[in-house]
């Protein structure tokens, strides 16, 4: 049974969650890849604000395909989160909580979410019509011109996820591999 | 010699790229739904998910996978076709203009990308590959290829010495390391011979085979079956969870090669292995 989760994200509620925890995710999330990442953190670089509170948020790693007519959003599944790592500790400084993603870590993200009280959830690479059924409202808040890259706001109702990278340093796609391995 | 208005090439591009990228192949959701009764209690809750998802996407006509990708063209020309009604390459990308934008697909396509990236708008230009065959019928075939899995591909200038279980093991190694992050299960494509940019393409072009379909060489064929099975054995599973199903096959390609170098190269390819044809 999937355990039901609420944004913004406290500590209190991560520490609670473990790699393999089910989790259906609901309220406001903030979407972001590369190129909006740079710019978040060339903003804060600069000391202006962010386009969003970043204090208990989660960033899902997406770049959605165009909506079609009478659509909230077109196809969103996460794109592959590694890429992003790198903007991960500054992010964390800020306050954000949780990222939605697919693919493994690296070293100094698993690290942060121990010293951040942090989250990562997986979401199926691919399943991208399926996740945005999830997705009840959509609004590009800033860098428009980044066209699928923009950010947006999304709210989401009961979105299915997994916990891959948990606050206490374990990482679900080693443990299960090693489960299932025969080499 | 027949004559072709390229304006039909246009035309099939529009139809192919929409439908390639959003109703999955038959051979696929077969190997989900074959696959679901042995896997690990999370593999089988993907690969419901992944069923579902096409589900969707089908009746929606909205894209399996938001990544719509590069669109990869692939065209068999025969030698007695004459092209005629302006420039073929332009009627390429005048069909993905056409199917990207009418059929709601992701642009990712990014111009002047070491100086000054931008997004081309209409995800063009497509990545075009021409071979001239006999007869006179065009074989159109679209690969739209995804970021996640392209990531993870790889090439190797081996040694001849490194034989066939240097081969085996650069397949194992790089299907390990890239873990997750292709969106398995993946399909395995793998070149061999020719040179460092040809053999990419091999492994590109043994993607465009069907789910279960060998390479005519018998030992070929072996050497596929076993290659998966030890594929399959790397505990990756669906999703990258932990599981049985890590690819759904693997493909070889081979091709000649010199004295001097052995490359092979190793192509990935997420779940929905999307590719679709239509002959002219």
């Amino acid at each position: 049974m999937a355990i039901k989760v609420e944004t913004p994200l406290t500590d209190n509620v991560i520490k609670e969650l473990k790699i393999g925890d089910e989790i259906s995710l609901s309220g406001i999330i903030y979407t972001a890849r590369d190129a909006a990442h740079q710019k978040l953190v060339d903003l804060m670089a600069e000391g202006k604000d962010l386009p969003f509170d970043p204090k208990g948020s989660v960033i899902f790693y997406v770049g959605p395909s165009p909506a079609k007519p009478g659509q909230v959003i077109g196809a969103a599944g996460p794109t592959t989160s590694y890429r992003m790592d790198p903007f991960v500790p500054k992010m964390l400084e800020v306050g954000m909580k949780g990222m939605i993603g697919k693919g493994s870590r690296g070293e100094e993200v698993i690290k942060g979410l121990q010293d951040y009280t942090a989250i990562y959830f997986g979401a199926t690479g691919g399943a991208a019509a399926l996740l945005a059924k999830s997705i009840v409202e959509c609004e590009v808040i800033a860098f428009d011109d980044l066209g699928p890259e923009a950010v947006r706001k999304l709210t989401v109702k009961d979105m299915p996820l997994i916990v891959i990278n948990d606050c206490k340093g374990n990482d679900l796609y080693v443990e299960g591999r090693k489960e299932w391995s025969r080499e | 010699m027949r004559t072709i208005d390229v304006k039909e090439v246009t035309a099939a591009l529009k139809k192919i790229s929409i439908e390639a990228c959003t109703v999955l192949n038959d051979d696929v959701m077969n190997c989900f739904k074959n696959s679901m009764k042995d896997e690990s209690p999370v593999g089988k809750a993907v690969l419901e998910q992944l069923v579902k998802n096409a589900e969707i996407a089908k009746d929606e006509k909205m894209p399996i996978c938001q990544d719509t990708g590069f669109s990869c063209v692939f065209m068999e020309i025969g030698q007695d076709v004459h092209l005629t009604g302006g420039s073929l390459r332009e009627a390429v990308d005048e069909g993905i203009r056409q199917g990207y934008t009418e059929g709601y697909l992701r642009k990712s396509v990014v111009k002047n990308p070491l100086l000054d990236p931008k997004n081309s708008g209409d995800n063009t230009p497509a990545i075009l590959h021409t071979d001239i065959v006999p007869g006179e019928k065009v074989k159109i075939t679209i690969v739209p290829k995804g970021g996640g899995s392209e990531n993870m591909s790889r090439v190797n200038m081996m040694k001849p010495a490194d034989g066939v279980e240097g081969v085996k093991q650069f397949v194992l190694d790089t299907v390990r390391n890239a873990g997750p992050n292709p969106c398995p299960p993946i399909v395995v494509g793998v070149g061999m011979g020719g040179t460092f940019d040809y053999v990419t393409y091999l492994a590109k072009k043994s993607l465009m085979r069907k789910i279960g379909e060998r390479n005519k060489d018998p030992k070929l064929a072996e050497l596929e079956k076993e290659w998966l099975d030890e594929v399959n054995k790397l505990g990756i599973g669906p999703g990258g969870l932990g599981g049985k199903l890590t690819a759904m096959d693997l493909f070889i390609e081979e091709y000649p090669r010199t004295i001097d170098y052995s490359p092979p190269a190793l192509y990935l390819y997420f779940h929905a292995a999307r590719c679709k044809s239509c002959i002219i």
